[in-house]
């Protein structure tokens, strides 16, 4: 409802800043059903192909002096496991593979989102709800198979007074449920909120009188979107290690 | 005076919502505030944290990006 009527009063560029996270296919216009290739479907293969790239082709020569590409997937691969192994501990290791590959799939996607026309496939509530309720029915599922009943204790905090402990366990049964709802607002919010802000510079950059303003507000604000789109992937990351070391080791 | 009171309602409400933005601002501070006190008084101490810091302030954050849910909601789907 507001895409009508913003812009053009002041002079300003005409496109609404939310435009840019409109789904629509990538070939052509039509409707788009489950098989149409949308810039989505295309983005989020991209940024695929790009950890493709970086891990597997990067390193495919295996040379003991590292190329940069393989210098930087090694360190890629060495940050995500030394994540997982002091939040986790050594049993969580195993669970390092899905940890690397949201790691390396988010990361991408908000670094490709980045590119001027692109499209951030994480920047929807769709992409990242999927990820965080895979993370979470995965550890609770996990919690259950791994301790059994006692898992529960993971609600029932002993160290806190006995008569505080049912106020306690209500909390934290409630935070518990809330952790998909925040782990995916808060990347998807993210990405959106901060692509939106620099169409909104980007529309003030039309208008001459304050056209400098904008365009140094623009590479701020990029500058800006570049250490958010890792510490938001980073972040991803490190709750879902918190979420599976309360998984592996559910007592306070 | 013509136009929609409930659209009107919504807008308001939207930029209400941002003040929520303020308390986010407070709580991420307060943590990296913290933090860097505590970095500087034990420095060899401060690197084993900084996994904790991000923790700290993507909870606080997070409760930032719901008010900018419900003011993306007031927009757009209300």
């Amino acid at each position: 409802m507001a895409a009508e009527a913003h812009g053009e009063e002041a002079g300003g560029l005409v496109f609404h800043p939310m435009d840019q996270f409109i789904v629509k296919p990538f070939f052509g216009d039509g409707a788009v059903s489950w098989y149409t290739i949308t810039n989505a479907t295309v983005w989020m293969a991209l940024a695929v192909l790009a950890v493709f790239a970086l891990l597997v082709l990067g390193t495919s020569k295996r040379s003991v002096v590292p190329t940069r590409m393989q210098s930087v997937g090694e360190l890629a691969y060495g940050f995500i496991y030394k994540m997982v192994e002091d939040i986790c501990g050594k049993d969580g290791v195993k669970y390092f593979p899905y940890i690397m590959t949201l790691f390396m799939f988010i990361v991408f996607s908000n670094f490709l989102g980045l590119l001027p026309m692109a499209f951030t496939p994480t920047s929807h509530i769709a992409v990242t709800a999927v990820m965080a309720f895979a993370v979470f029915f995965g550890v609770t599922i996990l919690g259950f198979v791994k301790n059994g009943a006692s898992f529960l204790s993971l609600f029932w905090v002993s160290s806190a007074p006995l008569a505080l402990r049912p106020i306690l366990a209500l909390i934290e049964i409630i935070s518990y449920f809330v952790r998909p709802v925040s782990h995916s607002i808060r990347l998807a919010g993210n990405m959106m909120a901060g692509h939106a802000v620099i169409k909104v510079f980007a529309g003030f950059a039309a208008i001459a009188a304050i056209a400098p303003f904008s365009i140094v507000a623009i590479t701020a604000m990029y500058g800006l979107e570049i250490l958010v789109s890792f510490i938001q992937a980073y972040v991803f990351t490190i709750l879902t290690c918190v979420y599976l070391k309360d998984a592996l080791h559910p007592h306070h | 005076m013509e136009g929609d009171i409930v659209q009107m309602g919504a807008y308001i409400g939207a930029g209400l919502a941002c003040m929520g933005m303020g308390g986010a601002a407070v709580g991420v501070g307060n943590v990296a505030g913290n933090y860097l006190a505590g970095a500087l008084r034990n420095p060899s101490a401060a690197a084993g944290q900084t996994a904790t810091l991000f923790i700290g302030i993507a909870f606080a954050e997070a409760l930032g990006i719901f008010s900018f849910l419900v003011a993306l909601l007031l927009m757009f789907a209300v």
